[in-house]
């Protein structure tokens, strides 16, 4: 690594005599991912003070998912310092830091080796410090615990009184160190608590809505009930007068509302109101009176959708997405054919802390306090849009109140540095819950339309599936696409998936294991039913399904292993299970992650349904950084997928969504918790993340469990839909 | 209007509409944070305090229904954090995001106060109002039963101490 003396030795002045260091690496991502990083420039992740203390900088944001142990105890296992005793710090966003994005799971697959890399490199340069301080060769030379020993003397210094000496030495090429073999790991692999839950557990102000500035107002910002909606009029003077408000004001935006929306489309008109404090602007909001021109997003609703979808599907499919073999032919000679339609609807991201965001507009200046996932891509939006230099404005992370993907895009940043240049003073934009519900970017629904053929030895012979969803021409809306690799892709030998899509003037957006939070419950189901039409066992007949090819985005053999493992585990084929009560499994490969999941649901007469427990089984590659971080991101997805499964579906009608709160898009509550089991299998393979696969198997597994408990299959989600209940 | 207020064991006059709720006095008058805004309509539980020891959804709460009763904020549960919740939420290591933690916890410091050894049902019906977005659930009740059992351990401790404490008094 390159790095100039004189910028290293700036911000060590910067540290107060102490140590900073770091680097930047990441390759380009997926095609799905921002922009590329931004352009190298050394960085700082390791402080050391006179003290001793070591601070270590976390780059990227905190949504909940544990990236703020997970980074750092990766630098500090190289640096030969004690967990207990290093301090963490948040960094903002800058360029030295290199890709600051949460999400798509990448942050283990992305970090592993570089963060290792950064705390060999600081562990080096502080023995070569002290091997100069000292006149003896660094051969000679160890660290351990946050001391440098020399081995023949027996002498010592520590990290705090070696840390100037150090930040004048060269920086050590970071690829040229060797990290050290998971047999000597003292950090990873333990369990370590969430370093801000002291903070959590006694109330103290570290998320973004707790953010406060001197003199900072607060806003609401009134959108039309129809997306992209713009004003015609509203009562500004009358709202004016309301106690405590300071401003009221409309914001005009060019944004077109299309049949296809971009993910990030920029300002949403509306109506800004400024108050001393959020519940004095909440209430001047009641007296609002806005005019609206609703737009042609008003033509829309959830039935016109699933009307269209139907005409579609009956006639040629707009496109190829794959096609193997002959799939007419096959489904001729088959000994079953089955043919089924699948739906399931849009939903909200629904976060607990509503989306919010502070600004302060300042000589040219902007300088935001965001919980984004994404402050590189909101800050590139936030300068277009308001024609700021990017130089211009600063970015600060604040820990989010979870996120999910809502945080990927930018459109509350944008709404709050609008508002803040206007009135020029620091302002909170808090939204409401029904704000934030209403004008989420939703997770697409979509309409599945299959037909699969076993031959007469019960093998999966033919398999055609025509998606129907949203978009324009070539376009998907976002994360309204379908892969070409879908398993069982590469795996039947006569496989076609074409599409067809029709227009949404909505926005749509990545939640938690996009497009596999809704595709697993369609394939996995359908496997399912293909297998009781080949009187097979579900699970056996997978294992089968797996021993075919070897595509290329995906190792059968390491997902036929946790497929083992969860029958084993959860006692498959060898539990008698009372009347009513039954095993359902499924699998799935997303984000670089192998899941299997077998659910023990008991169903009663009147559809009231209890998930026993939950067998959850993972292949994320060799090494897992933080047990508890790991397996509470398995807990939590199942969770989660219990929540999208009964419950929740975001509606539309006369372009309006319907659900506004918790009360209409229901998130799972304590009494319907299953017993979760987690078990993880170590591979040789590249450690990869958590945030993601482990959701979307879920969904296919319960609902496969209802259909061995009740011979009832669900095609429709939500559960609700067919008259289901939580028991 | 001038409202007196007594939180975590503080008097204090605030002026505000008699109809505010007592969330938004909580958060953005008294600026005590720990405190937060999920629903606005009693279905998310993160807005939990206690007010005269019962839990409450301070976001239906009209300040004016509070002036008169002791409340008790996450911030006031215990002075450095060591209240047995706290400490079993810590060694569980139960909070994801943690956002709604602080009402999980004031709910079931309310339960803890009923049913010192509560069971998984207890747990269940004490805490279904209280919304974990990131699934925390099972953490939760395992936190409960640890902190549960730390309060009995240390009450036992103080019966004894209490104890050994009279019989030296007696001599």
């Amino acid at each position: 690594m390159q790095v100039s003396r004189r910028s290293f030795l700036h911000v060590t002045a910067v540290a107060g005599g102490g140590m900073l260091l770091g680097t930047y690496f990441e390759p380009r991502v997926s095609a799905q991912q921002p922009p590329a990083p931004p352009p190298l420039v050394p960085t700082a992740f390791i402080r050391i003070d006179r003290d001793g203390t070591v601070t270590l900088i976390s780059r990227n944001p905190e949504i909940g998912q544990g990236i703020k142990n997970m980074l750092p105890m990766l630098i500090a296992e190289e640096l030969e310092v004690d967990w207990k005793s290093v301090k963490v710090e948040q960094a903002g966003l800058d360029a030295k830091y290199g890709l600051q994005t949460t999400g798509g799971s990448r942050a283990a697959s992305n970090n592993f080796v570089p963060m290792q890399q950064v705390g060999a490199v600081g562990r080096l340069m502080l023995i070569a410090a002290a091997a100069k301080t000292w006149g003896v060769p660094e051969s000679e030379c160890f660290a351990s615990n946050g001391r440098v020993y020399h081995r023949p003397t027996d002498r010592s210094l520590g990290y705090g009184e070696l840390a100037a000496t150090a930040a004048s030495l060269p920086v050590p090429d970071l690829n040229s160190v060797k990290l050290k073999p998971a047999s000597e790991y003292k950090i990873i692999g333990h369990r370590t608590v969430g370093v801000d839950v002291p903070d959590i557990v006694s109330g103290k102000p570290i998320y973004s809505i707790d953010f406060t500035l001197p003199g900072m107002l607060h806003a609401v910002y009134q959108k039309c009930p129809v997306f992209g909606g713009k004003v015609v009029s509203a009562n500004i003077d009358e709202v004016k007068k309301m106690p405590g408000v300071r401003d009221a004001f409309v914001l005009e935006s060019p944004m077109q509302v299309g049949p296809v929306m971009k993910s990030d489309p920029g300002l949403e008109p509306g109506v800004a109101i400024v108050a001393d404090t959020w519940w004095q602007a909440q209430s001047a909001r009641k007296k609002l009176d806005v005019k609206w021109d609703e737009g042609p997003a008003a033509q829309q609703s959830t039935e016109g959708f699933a009307q269209r979808a139907r005409e579609l599907s009956q006639q040629q499919p707009q496109r190829t997405v794959k096609s193997d073999g002959d799939v007419d032919q096959a489904l001729k000679g088959a000994a079953k054919v089955l043919d089924a339609a699948y739906s399931y609807p849009f939903i909200s991201h629904a976060p607990l802390e509503p989306r919010n965001c502070t600004a302060v507009f300042k000589n040219g200046k902007l300088e935001i306090w965001s919980n984004t996932q994404q402050p590189a891509r909101g800050r590139a939006l936030v300068a277009k849009i308001l024609g700021i230099p990017e130089d211009d404005i600063t970015i600060h992370l604040q820990r989010a109140g979870g996120s999910f993907g809502r945080g990927l895009t930018s459109d509350y940043m944008v709404e709050v540095s609008a508002i803040a240049k206007k009135v020029g003073t620091p302002v909170k934009l808090l939204w409401s819950r029904e704000d934030d519900m209403t004008h989420d970017y939703y997770r697409p629904g979509g309409f599945h339309f299959l037909k699969g053929g076993v031959d007469a030895s019960g093998k999966i012979v033919a398999w055609l599936n025509h998606f129907v969803s949203f978009g324009e021409g070539e376009t998907y809306a976002p994360t309204a696409g379908i892969s070409p690799t879908e398993f069982p892709s590469g795996f039947v030998p006569n496989f076609s998936i074409y599409s067809s899509v029709m227009p949404l003037m909505l926005k749509t957006g990545a939640l938690r294991a996009p497009t596999a939070n809704s595709q697993a419950f369609v394939f996995q189901s359908f496997i399912d039913e293909l297998a009781h039409a080949a009187g097979k066992d579900p699970l056996q007949f997978r294992l089968e399904l797996l021993a075919g090819a070897q595509p290329q985005t995906y190792n059968p053999a390491r997902m036929r292993a946790v497929v083992e493992l969860v029958a084993e585990k959860s006692g498959w084929g060898k539990r008698t299970l009372p009347k009513g009560t039954a095993l359902g499994v499924a699998f799935h490969y997303s984000f670089q992650g192998y899941f299997a999941h077998v659910a023990e649901v008991s169903v009663n007469a009147k559809k009231a349904i209890k998930v026993n427990k939950v067998w959850a089984c993972g292949d994320v590659g060799s090494q897992i950084v933080n047990p508890s971080g790991a397996e509470a991101q398995v807990q939590g997805a199942i969770i989660d997928g219990l929540s999208e499964l009964m419950f929740q579906e975001i509606t539309l009608e006369a372009g309006r969504v319907v659900q506004t709160n918790y009360n209409q898009h229901e998130l799972l509550r304590i009494r319907q918790a299953p017993e979760i089991e987690v078990h993880f299998l170590k591979t040789d393979n590249p450690p990869t993340g958590l945030g993601e696969p482990a959701l979307p198997p879920l969904l296919p597994a319960v609902c496969n469990a209802i259909f061995a408990a009740t011979g009832q299959r669900i095609r429709t989600l939500p559960l609700s839909k067919s008259g289901y209940s939580w028991a | 209007m001038a409202i007196e207020l007594t939180v975590n064991g503080r008097s204090t006059t605030v002026n505000v509409p008699s109809d505010t709720p007592l969330l938004w006095v909580i958060r953005d008058v008294l600026n005590l944070h720990g405190t937060k805004y999920g629903c606005g309509i009693g279905q998310c539980g993160a807005c939990t305090v206690h007010l005269g020891g019962q839990a409450v959804r301070s976001c239906l709460t009209p300040v004016s229904a509070a002036a008169n009763a002791q409340i008790t904020t996450i911030e006031g549960l215990s002075p450095d954090g060591s209240h047995p919740l706290q400490k079993a939420w810590l060694e569980i290591d139960v909070p994801q995001c943690g956002y709604c933690q602080a009402g999980q916890i004031m709910s079931a410091a309310a339960l803890l106060t009923k049913h010192p050894n509560p069971t998984d049902r207890d747990i269940d019906d004490a805490m279904n109002g209280n919304l974990c977005r990131c699934g925390t659930y099972v953490r939760i009740r395992e936190a409960i039963h640890k902190a549960a059992s730390m309060q009995s351990q240390h009450q036992r401790a103080g019966a004894a101490n209490h104890a050994a404490g009279t019989a030296e008094g007696g001599l």
